[in-house]
């Protein structure tokens, strides 16, 4: 059984044999993976919206393209904190400003 | 993917592969116009008719969205629409796009971001245009100067975001199949269509169409 402060001082005795940029480097990897999970916010609302746009094509036929029109609007709106999350990942990767 | 390349220099400005790129879609562009608008006739041809198609429906969509009152931003309209159309799929014939480059997005962000400005003043004049910044409250004010500047970099971002995740997908994609043993020649076609097709000229609409949004909305 090892406490908390014991599991700290393991991990920083394990990183401290490796090369610092080595650490940021596998950091930041991780980083760019964690951020992709912004991906899961435009998904939900962009499956939303084309929910909605189904039902409002179901339900007025002759208005179909007012309506897809008006859904992609307001999925392209909806994926852009996906896109933030994207770019966030992409300069830990490839312009990293820690290294 | 790689940024892009970059292949001298002009008066201390770097010309890079996005400008290079730019000026080769310019070309294409300038060649299609030609060849659809040569020897133009009461009694339309097969080149002319599709040219007036492609005016026809670009002024019935700015009508749409904007109002009658503000047909004179459809060539403009037209013009940008037909750009990023050339430019978001300039992936199938091996050009790297110049819309996966942060420059060119910006700069197309900001021509809709100074439309908008330039045109909201114009239309409410200057009281209007000022007390727009402090609806529906007056302590709101800050919000709506960040809300303004928003719209640029969200523009920009969707659509540079867009084109280079597709771009870094495509060259994984084919990192991948290099390695494999039998003939890979038919699976990359699907991907492709996805990635610069379908999705390049979704995102061409979804700028030109937010553009229009963001300026009428500044109008009335």
């Amino acid at each position: 059984m090892i406490g908390d402060a014991n599991i700290v001082d393991f991990l920083l005795q394990f990183l401290g044999q490796f090369d610092g940029i080595d650490v940021i480097r596998a950091f930041s990897a991780i980083g760019a993976g964690t951020a992709m999970i912004a991906g899961v916010g435009p998904g939900i609302g962009q499956g939303f919206a084309a929910g909605k746009g189904a039902e409002a094509v179901g339900i007025r036929p002759g208005a179909q393209s007012d309506v897809i029109r008006t859904m992609l609007l307001g999925a392209a709106v909806a994926e852009t904190t996906g896109i933030y999350g994207l770019i966030v990942a992409l300069i830990l990767l490839f312009a990293n400003p820690f290294m | 993917m790689e940024g892009p390349k970059i292949y001298g220099e002009l008066f201390g400005l770097p010309i890079t592969q996005t400008l290079v790129n730019t000026w080769i879609i310019m070309a294409m562009i300038l060649v299609v116009c030609a060849i659809l608008t040569k020897n133009m006739q009461k009694r339309p041809g097969k080149a002319q008719v599709i040219a007036e198609t492609i005016v026809t429906v670009m002024d019935g969509l700015v009508g749409q969205t904007m109002g009658k009152d503000k047909m004179k931003f459809a060539p403009w309209m037209l013009a940008l629409i037909m750009f990023l159309a050339f430019a978001n799929t300039s992936g199938i014939y091996g050009l790297r796009s110049p819309t996966a480059d942060l420059n060119c997005t910006v700069g197309l962000a900001l021509m809709t971001f100074f439309m908008t400005q330039f045109y909201g003043l114009k239309s409410k004049g200057l009281g209007g245009f000022l007390k727009g910044f402090l609806e529906p409250m007056p302590f709101l004010l800050p919000i709506n100067i960040i809300g303004e500047f928003a719209n640029p970099v969200s523009l920009s971002f969707r659509l540079f975001g867009n084109m280079l995740g597709g771009g870094i997908i495509m060259a994984l994609l084919y990192s991948a199949l290099a390695g494999l043993y039998f003939f890979p020649v038919l699976i990359p076609v699907p991907f492709h269509f996805y990635f610069d097709i379908f999705s390049g000229l979704l995102q061409s609409f979804i700028f030109t169409m937010l553009s229009m949004v963001f300026i009428s909305g500044a109008m009335d």
